[in-house]
């Protein structure tokens, strides 16, 4: 073998031999039975029955409904969903009730509103809940095909879980793969019930309690990434919004607008305000993410301000990974939406990245629609294209919101509009009030602190600090972390949120932490800050369960990405494809397919060429997604399911 | 390589003499070389004396051994050559048997016997020695933080220089140190350009990134080279080229190397026609999967019947030590192109040839389609 030492190293003569026995079985019986694809992309072209024997009774009534019956029995629970929100119902009670009352939405509405909800005991109803959301997320039958028993809920994906732990309410957790609903009106047993289940971190409760009385009485934090296409004029947008809830001194806007016409640039005043770097301002292009916070009634809301350029994107990975919900900026201008939403456009990428990355509410800003005389028609025009196609990614109708608006005139940013035009027909939210409608997440205090690092720079003196977002747990000042994959130690000196001391932060908190005790160089980005009592996982060779986007051409065995972790960027090769699955039932369609074209979704292996922190997906969804990149363009998202190195 | 001489028999059996002119030709003898081969070469070695008074001293002398070769060991960074055998001829200071590690030198002669010489052998000796030899080119290829400088030779594509430095993102209100960052990096990489681009040999020096990065960094470079009076860059700034790659890890050469400018400037390189093979065979597997087939076994079946028309194989194949199995490799190769098919040997240096090896060494476009080896189970994976 010495003849290869300094050659490319893996041989894969030798490793193909092994590969059989070590991987050849275990793959199917860990990963027969998976969820459908929701995970990634709603797709409502596979919504075919399954008639597999292990269906719980309680879908046969939906099974034997008629093809009316069912396009009837939808519409009623939109209905229903729509006056109530989201129910605590299952959807097989529901549709018992419909049968029952023949259609009469009124009728059930009422019933359900009158029978007092009855409380079962707890495991049952998360069971209730997850089929329950499961299928309004999924307006068509296809979830049958997902087995509902207590048991089977937690196979696929979930299957490592431990059976006991309760579902993790944040929305950003919703990726498309969570089973669960957003947390509107779910009822307040999870979350209690939560407390009181021990063993994750020994001094949980307390956690919780200190995390009531640290943020219990403030205002609910809310991370919102900015997307879109190029130009789209999400900074300006930003900008102004800024401006005109006084966040931003008179005197430096005076300065921007002064220093912007010396440049000629006079329409990009406003998005100076987040655009801060020389080369940002000269070029008129936002490079990297922005940050500002703001207040609304409700929350306190961080912007991540996304560049939309193509080549930015890892930056707009790094920064939606941070983010609760999503933003959506698209340019009303004739030619320029299409532009955007056409394929190659970053409208669609933004669109299924920040989805795939586990953003599940978004709001969609339909700007400059100034340059089109605040059309109406062109609005909704827009409107439906976003719909279907949000849709499509996954985006429930009930978590989209659209909003007609003009970042550069100011017209309905924090106020009513004014022009006659568009209050003729518009008679919404602005959008400072839909932002402020926003579902905060619950976050998850009780795991084991987790930090992905997303900058290092110099503190003051010779401290340095990191900055990122705390996946879940809490931090201290004081506390003993681990850096990982490196393993080294080191002691938080101090923390921050937004230059604001701190005592202690928490998950979803996107804070920095001054550390003493290790060396500058032997912190990199994409580094994760952990708990050192019960560290994350490193690994160097993973499986991961993807889903191939549009690619132009396929993923084989060998083939070099660039995979995205939080904020890692690393270079990797996929190194076995494992098998192919079903996009909706998981089921295995191929073992060791040759390769994986448009639209695919398969189990493969990855091989990185230094070890990475992460996550099981299982374990923990923000630390356990990736996605894979190629040539610039994203081609697949994967959950990470089973380390292997 | 310079080829002194030639002494090959009908059944394939005889010796080649050869002298190695630049690195490169060590990667060339690298791949020419198996275990089993006999060697010749002027080396070095340390020999013990005895002097009538009993004392002993140790001298090292320069003596010309043959060696049976055992063990071949090549370092890509130095381009470095080692092969270890035991000594077949026996010579004043080395008796038979005993084991020598040989290091091949640039420019002196080494004769090479073998068994059996065949036709890959043989291309190789061609390849090594052909004259009209392509140019070198540089590539820088960046992003934030992150830069590989590659040196491409016809054969050959090594990694100079990595730098890969924490530039501080952009924060509200503190822009200067992500600023001072990214100058300090650019300073880094202006360096390395300087210490490993030898621009008597450079024709051409590549720099592609994402964004704007190139573009800064060319400015950097220039001013300070103007700043500093650096003639060596002033000199040859005509031979920079800014391209887009969509990062700066190493992989993005290969949409470098298609990029059509830069295609018109270094013309056909090995590198080049590499990447632009595994292209059309990855489009071939998206439009006509029952046209394109990797793995040995596939291969094997299509070569039956006789349906390859564009064989791509790792060289690495050729260079394992399992003397029946390189044979079958040879036999493919022999066999494909009697066939009228086209048989290329993807240098396992390349950014393709590394692909290429991670799909199974072997793969190939194929004139018509073959469903019916999608039904057999691959042996590939
Ligand atoms: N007419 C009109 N122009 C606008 C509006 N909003 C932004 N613009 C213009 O659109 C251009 C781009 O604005 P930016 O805010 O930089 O766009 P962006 O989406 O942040 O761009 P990147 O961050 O580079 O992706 C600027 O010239 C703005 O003045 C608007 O509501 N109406
Ligand atoms: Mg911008």
């Amino acid at each position: 073998m010495s003849r290869h030492r300094d050659i490319r190293n893996m041989d894969y003569l030798d490793d193909y031999d092994g590969y059989d026995d070590v991987y050849g079985h275990s793959v199917e019986d860990d990963y027969y039975i998976s969820p459908s694809n929701r995970q990634f992309i709603y797709n409502r072209e596979h919504s075919t029955r399954s008639s597999e024997g292990d269906i719980k009774e309680e879908d046969e009534s939906e099974a034997q409904l008629t093809d009316l019956e069912k396009t009837k029995v939808e519409s009623c629970i939109d209905q229903i969903k729509e006056t109530l929100g989201s129910i605590s119902i299952s959807r097989n009670d529901l549709i018992n009730m419909i049968m029952k009352e023949s259609f009469n939405v009124e009728k059930i509405i009422n019933t359900i509103l009158e029978t007092p909800r009855v409380q079962p005991e707890p495991v049952k109803e998360k069971v209730n809940i997850q089929s329950t959301t499961a299928q309004s997320e999924l307006p068509t039958i296809k979830v049958v095909s997902t087995p509902k028993t207590a048991t089977n809920v937690t196979k696929g994906f979930d299957l490592p879980q431990k059976e006991a732990r309760p579902p993790v309410l944040t929305p950003r957790s919703q990726s498309p793969s969570s089973d669960r609903e957003t947390p509107t009106n779910l009822p307040n047993v999870d979350a209690s019930e939560d407390l009181k289940t021990p063993k994750i971190r020994e001094n949980k409760l307390d956690v919780q309690q200190v995390y009531q009385k640290e943020r219990g009485d403030g205002k609910e934090h809310l991370y919102m990434v900015v997307i879109g296409h190029v130009d789209a004029g999400k900074s300006t947008l930003m900008g102004r919004l800024l401006c005109d809830l006084g966040q931003v001194n008179q005197r430096i806007m005076h300065k921007y607008e002064q220093e912007s016409r010396k440049l000629g640039k006079q329409s990009f005043m406003y998005a100076w305000v987040l655009d801060e770097t020389g080369e940002e301002r000269n070029r008129g292009i936002t490079m990297d993410v922005g940050r500002f916070q703001f207040e609304t009634d409700t929350k306190i809301v961080t912007i991540l301000d996304a560049p939309g350029h193509k080549d930015f994107i890892p930056n707009m990975i790094s920064g939606a990974g941070q983010a609760d919900v999503a933003l959506l900026v698209v340019d009303a201008t004739r030619g320029e939406f299409e532009t955007g939403f056409d394929a190659g456009g970053q409208t669609r990428e933004h669109g299924l990245l920040v989805r795939s990355l586990g953003v599940s509410q978004v709001a969609v800003a339909v700007n400059k629609l100034d340059t089109v005389a605040w059309s109406q028609e062109r609005f909704n025009e827009i409107v439906a294209k976003l719909k279907a196609f949000l849709k499509q990614v996954g985006f429930k109708d009930t978590d989209v919101t659209f909003v007609p608006c003009s970042g550069l005139t100011g017209q309905n940013l924090v106020s009513k509009p004014t022009e006659t035009e568009l209050i003729s027909w518009y008679d919404g939210s602005c959008l400072l009030d839909v932002i402020d409608k926003f579902r905060s997440p619950e976050r998850p205090v009780n795991k084991p602190f987790r930090l992905s690092i997303d900058d290092i720079f110099k503190g003051t003196g010779t401290a340095f600090c990191v900055s990122g977002r705390i996946e879940t747990g809490c931090l201290t000042v004081g506390d003993k972390i681990l850096v990982c994959p490196n393993r080294e130690s080191a002691i938080v000196k101090s923390l921050a949120i937004d230059e604001a001391p701190q005592a202690v932060v928490f998950a979803g908190d996107q804070a920095t932490a001054t550390l003493s005790g290790i060396e500058m160089q032997n912190v990199s980005v994409g580094n994760v800050l952990c708990d050192p009592t019960s560290p994350v996982q490193v690994a160097s060779q993973f499986q991961a369960r993807i889903v191939v986007f549009n690619v132009t051409v396929p993923i084989t065995k060998g083939f070099p990405v660039v995979l995205h972790h939080q904020s890692l960027v690393e270079p990797v090769v996929v190194s076995k494809l494992i098998s192919q699955l079903n996009k909706s039932t998981g089921e295995v369609l191929k073992k060791h397919p040759r390769f994986l074209g448009n639209n695919t979704s398969a189990i493969v292996e990855i091989k990185v060429s230094r070890p990475i922190a992460l996550e099981l997906y299982s374990e923990c969804k923000e630390l356990g997604r990736v996605m894979l990149r190629v040539g610039g363009v994203t081609i697949a998202a994967g959950l990470i399911t089973k380390i292997i190195l | 390589m310079k080829l002194v001489y030639q002494d090959i028999d009908k059944d394939n059996e005889g010796g080649v003499a050869l002298i190695p002119e630049e690195p490169e030709d060590m990667w060339h003898a690298y791949n020419l070389i198996s275990e089993g081969d006999s060697v010749r070469s002027t080396t070095i070695r340390k020999v013990q004396t005895e002097s009538s008074t009993g004392s002993s001293s140790s001298n090292r002398v320069r003596t010309t051994l043959t060696i049976s070769v055992e063990n071949i060991d090549f370092d890509t960074q130095a381009c470095m050559l080692r092969l270890k055998g035991r000594n077949i001829e026996e010579n004043q200071y080395v008796k038979m048997g005993a084991y020598h590690t040989l290091d091949l030198e640039l420019n002196r002669k080494f004769s090479l016997r073998k068994q059996e010489w065949d036709s890959v052998c043989l291309e190789r000796i061609d390849m090594a020695c052909d004259p009209t030899k392509t140019a070198d080119v540089a590539a820088v290829i960046m992003q934030e933080g992150l830069a590989h400088l590659c040196l491409i030779t016809s054969s050959m594509t090594l990694v100079r220089a990595k730098i890969d430095v924490n530039i501080p993102r952009k924060r509200k209100g503190f822009v200067q140190q992500h600023e001072k960052g990214l100058a300090k990096f650019y300073d880094n990489v202006m360096q390395a350009i300087l210490r490993h681009v030898n621009f008597d040999v450079v024709k051409c020096v590549l720099i592609a990134s994402p964004g704007f990065v190139r573009d800064q960094f060319y400015e950097y470079m220039f001013q300070t080279a103007v700043k500093t009076d650096n003639k060596v860059l002033l000199d040859n700034k005509s031979k920079f080229m800014l391209i887009h790659s969509s990062s700066g890890f190493k992989h993005s050469l290969k949409e470098i190397l298609q990029d059509p400018a830069v295609m018109s400037k270094i013309s056909d390189t090995k590198a080049a026609s590499e990447v632009k093979t595994m292209e059309t065979f990855y489009t071939t597997l998206q439009c006509e999967p029952a046209k394109a087939f990797y793995g040995k076994k596939h291969i094997e079946m299509a070569n039956e019947a006789q349906a390859i028309e564009t064989l791509m194989i790792s060289d690495k194949l050729f260079r394992c030590q399992d003397v029946k199995l390189r044979k079958e490799y040879v036999r493919l190769v022999d066999s494909v192109r009697e066939s009228g098919g086209d048989v290329k040997i993807f240098s396992s240096l390349h950014i393709s040839g590394e692909q290429l090896e991670q799909l199974t060494g072997i793969a190939a476009i194929l004139r018509f389609p073959m469903p019916e080896l999608e039904e057999e189970d691959s042996d590939g994976d």
